[in-house]
């Protein structure tokens, strides 16, 4: 029963290491770019949601109608001041630009809300769950998240595949230079592409900050499960980063099994099995 | 001359890092006489950045009040020296701290080095103190993390550093006092992370440390292993407390990580009776953030308003300091601040006895006879067992909702029977 038990908890975890995880494989996928400052944008979202709640009185969940929007908007500034100016150069200005918004955005959370501990209170239905059986409990809000990681990635492969956008996504992914020939503006596709990331960064933060206390310091242990996330999913596959999520989550949670040490180690291990086997993740969809 | 070339080779970078850094706090305060020829450094290292970063909370609030205590400068020996405080950034990370301290040393020539907050902050700069000979004295991290972290052996001891506060054995057998204060089947799940701290209370063979402590008293600890720090999971952990048959829940856990298995616990309807878990529940925020389910946690106590001491720099009580405390800044008082203080009241004594200022062999042996009664307590290194090493006391406590927020009541004495007992301890629902 405990493997069970382990195996439904690690497929909860995939669904938040998912969340966590696709506003990253998103941006990666279109531009090429590795966002060193997405957990801090998760933390920044979730300190956006917590003054919202605090000025609105709204539920956390309902404050997402605000936050989402206004973190949108703000990833496609910073999309279009910041980083578009970076891209296509080489592969490491980017990168240096996005590991200096999190050290900014690390100093200005703390210079603004100071180091205390934070938290969004949801009420119930943080500490509901359900019995499924004897020994085998789902928490109510980890299944929320799964079930919102689904939606989220199953709305990102709609808008993918069958929008206009997502045709710009994928033409501009495929080849910028081409893409501009035909008329599309690659800095204005890009700029959507993370405010699309942006907003997904908003429900993630959400969720962090119901989930458990945050500080501006949070961020960036959110980031390395996300990385792996994406990576072992596949680079470019929004299903793939869920996967990746999952196996992820499920590994960490058979190897506290074995041995609580092994946490971890499991997932990392994982990690390292499928880069060794297959360095372009379970499921690639590009090159 | 040597003003002119100062400021010509004062780089843009220099200048906005200058810039940035004044902004949060001053640098250097000089605090004295403006006529006064001598001048004596003090080099004080906190983390004010970055995850410790509460710990550093009341530093800008004890620098003021010591600005304001030495505005007439210090006397030593009938000779009035004006005190330069030279405030230092670790940003929460120990090769910063051991950097930052070396500069203090080797290019500001300080006098004295002070600091506090966790074995990242203190052992780093103990480090650099003692391998440049320059006197230092510390506080707030257990001395088991200040000696075997520093690879140290208590008997011996070191020449340079010293340091004041409680150790593992006080703060597990006030743990145990407080469990037994109540009713329980005396089963203790205990929650370990593989870090510094998660070792030394988690150490089977420590007989300080809680397995023993347990053991000694008739608990049994079912130990959880030593996950890593930064988990996003502890069913692992749950199941084999609840199979166990868990009552008590202790260990050592950061706030996000205890969020998460405190979170998770609920969702997986793993109720204990007691949960007193250290450093996760020290701060208000915290519990603040937490939010009802706070209500009746438990927590070791190292320093609070009911605390009988008294400066014997500014003559404040405990009381009346974390009442102005919470005037001047409106938050809540926390824990860190009183031994923030009494760093400083420390330093004043001892500057204040040393014969000669300019030499810190001087310092050193002021340092060595120290016998000061402080806001935590009194500080004198005279334990032969335990050198350099002055143990202030620890209680536990809880958090009680109240209607006035929460609140930290003293619960267990066992280790320190000078603090008084506020309340009962009262079973989680």
């Amino acid at each position: 029963m405990d493997w069970v038990n382990a195996i439904a908890q690690g497929i909860l975890l995939g669904g938040l290491y998912a969340l966590f995880a696709a506003g990253l494989s998103l941006i990666f996928g279109v531009m090429r770019l590795v966002n060193i400052a997405h957990g801090d944008l998760i933390v920044a979202a979730a300190y956006l949601a917590l003054t919202i709640v605090q000025i609105t009185g709204l539920h956390p969940f309902a404050a997402a109608i605000i936050v989402v929007p206004l973190m949108a908007l703000f990833g496609y500034i910073l999309q279009r001041l910041l980083l578009n100016p970076t891209l296509g150069k080489d592969f490491l200005s980017p990168l240096l630009v996005t590991f200096g918004l999190s050290v900014i955005l690390q100093n200005g959370l703390l210079a603004g809300f100071t180091a205390d501990s934070r938290r969004l209170s949801a009420g119930a239905i943080e500490t509901a769950s359900f019995d499924i059986m004897p020994g085998l409990t789902l928490g109510a809000l980890p299944l929320l998240m799964f079930v919102v990681a689904v939606a989220v990635i199953a709305g990102l492969e709609v808008i993918f595949s069958r929008t206009s956008l997502g045709r710009a996504f994928r033409a501009t992914s495929d080849d910028a230079e081409i893409a501009q020939l035909m008329a599309l503006d690659h800095h204005h596709v890009y700029g959507l592409a993370m405010a699309l990331s942006a907003g997904i960064v908003a429900i993630a933060g959400i969720f962090l900050a119901i989930r458990t206390n945050f500080d501006p310091a949070s961020g960036p242990a959110r980031l390395i499960f996300g990385f792996e996330a994406v990576i072992i999913g596949g680079l470019g596959n929004l299903w793939g980063t869920l996967a990746g999520g999952v196996v992820l989550g499920v590994s960490q949670t058979l190897g506290a099994q074995i041995s609580p040490g092994w946490q971890l180690l499991a997932g990392h291990l994982v990690f390292f099995l499928v880069l060794g086997l297959r360095p372009r993740g379970l499921f690639p969809r590009m090159d | 001359m040597s003003q002119q070339s100062i400021a010509a080779g004062l780089s843009r970078r220099r200048l906005i890092k200058a810039g940035a850094a004044a902004a949060v706090l001053p640098a250097v305060f000089r605090i004295g006489p403006s006529h006064a020829a001598d001048v004596i450094r003090i080099g004080h290292v906190a983390p004010l950045t970055g995850p410790l970063a509460a710990f550093g909370e009341p530093v800008p609030y004890v620098l003021q009040q010591m600005a304001n205590r030495f505005k007439n400068g210090l006397n030593v020996g009938g000779k009035t020296y004006a005190i330069e405080i030279l405030n230092r950034d670790t940003e929460s990370n120990a090769n910063r701290a051991s950097e930052v301290t070396a500069d203090l040393i080797l290019r500001d020539e300080v006098r004295l080095l002070l600091a506090a907050s966790t074995f990242e902050t203190v052992n780093p700069v103990a480090d650099q103190a003692e391998l440049n000979g320059v006197p230092g004295v510390t506080a707030d991290c257990p001395w088991q993390s200040y000696i075997f972290g520093r690879h140290g052996d208590p008997k011996k001891g070191f020449t340079w550093t010293y340091h004041f506060f409680w150790g593992l054995e006080d703060a597990t057998a006030t743990y145990v006092g407080l469990w037994k204060s109540v009713d329980t089947n005396k089963i203790v799940g205990g929650l370990f992370p593989n870090d510094a701290d998660g070792n030394a209370w988690g150490d089977p063979d420590h007989p300080g440390a809680l397995k023993q402590s347990c053991a000694r008293n008739g608990f049994k600890l079912i130990d959880g292993g030593r996950f890593t720090p930064g988990i996003e999971d502890y069913s692992a952990q749950i199941s084999a407390f609840q199979k166990a048959g868990v009552d008590i829940v202790s260990g050592v856990l950061a706030p996000p990580d205890f969020g998460v298995f405190w979170q998770q616990a609920a969702q997986q309807k793993f109720r204990p009776k007691i949960v007193t878990v250290a450093k996760a529940l020290l701060f208000p925020s915290v519990i603040t953030a937490i939010g009802d389910r706070a209500d009746g946690l438990s927590t070791e106590v190292w320093w609070s308003p009911n605390h009988p001491f008294k400066s014997g720099l500014t003559g404040e009580s405990a009381h009346d300091m974390n009442a102005a405390y919470e005037k001047a800044t409106s938050r809540p008082w926390t824990q860190p601040m009183g031994f923030k203080h009494a760093l400083f009241e420390v330093a004043a004594d001892v500057l204040g006895r040393t014969a000669n200022v300019d030499d810190p062999a001087s310092i050193l042996d002021a340092l060595k006879t120290t016998n000061y009664a402080s806001v935590v307590g009194l500080i004198r290194w005279n334990n032969p067992e335990l050198k350099n090493i002055c143990k202030t006391p620890v209680v536990a406590g809880q958090w009680v909702k109240g209607p006035k927020g929460f609140e930290l009541v003293i619960c267990d004495n066992s280790s320190a029977p000078q603090i008084p007992v506020a309340g009962k301890l009262r079973l989680l629902s």
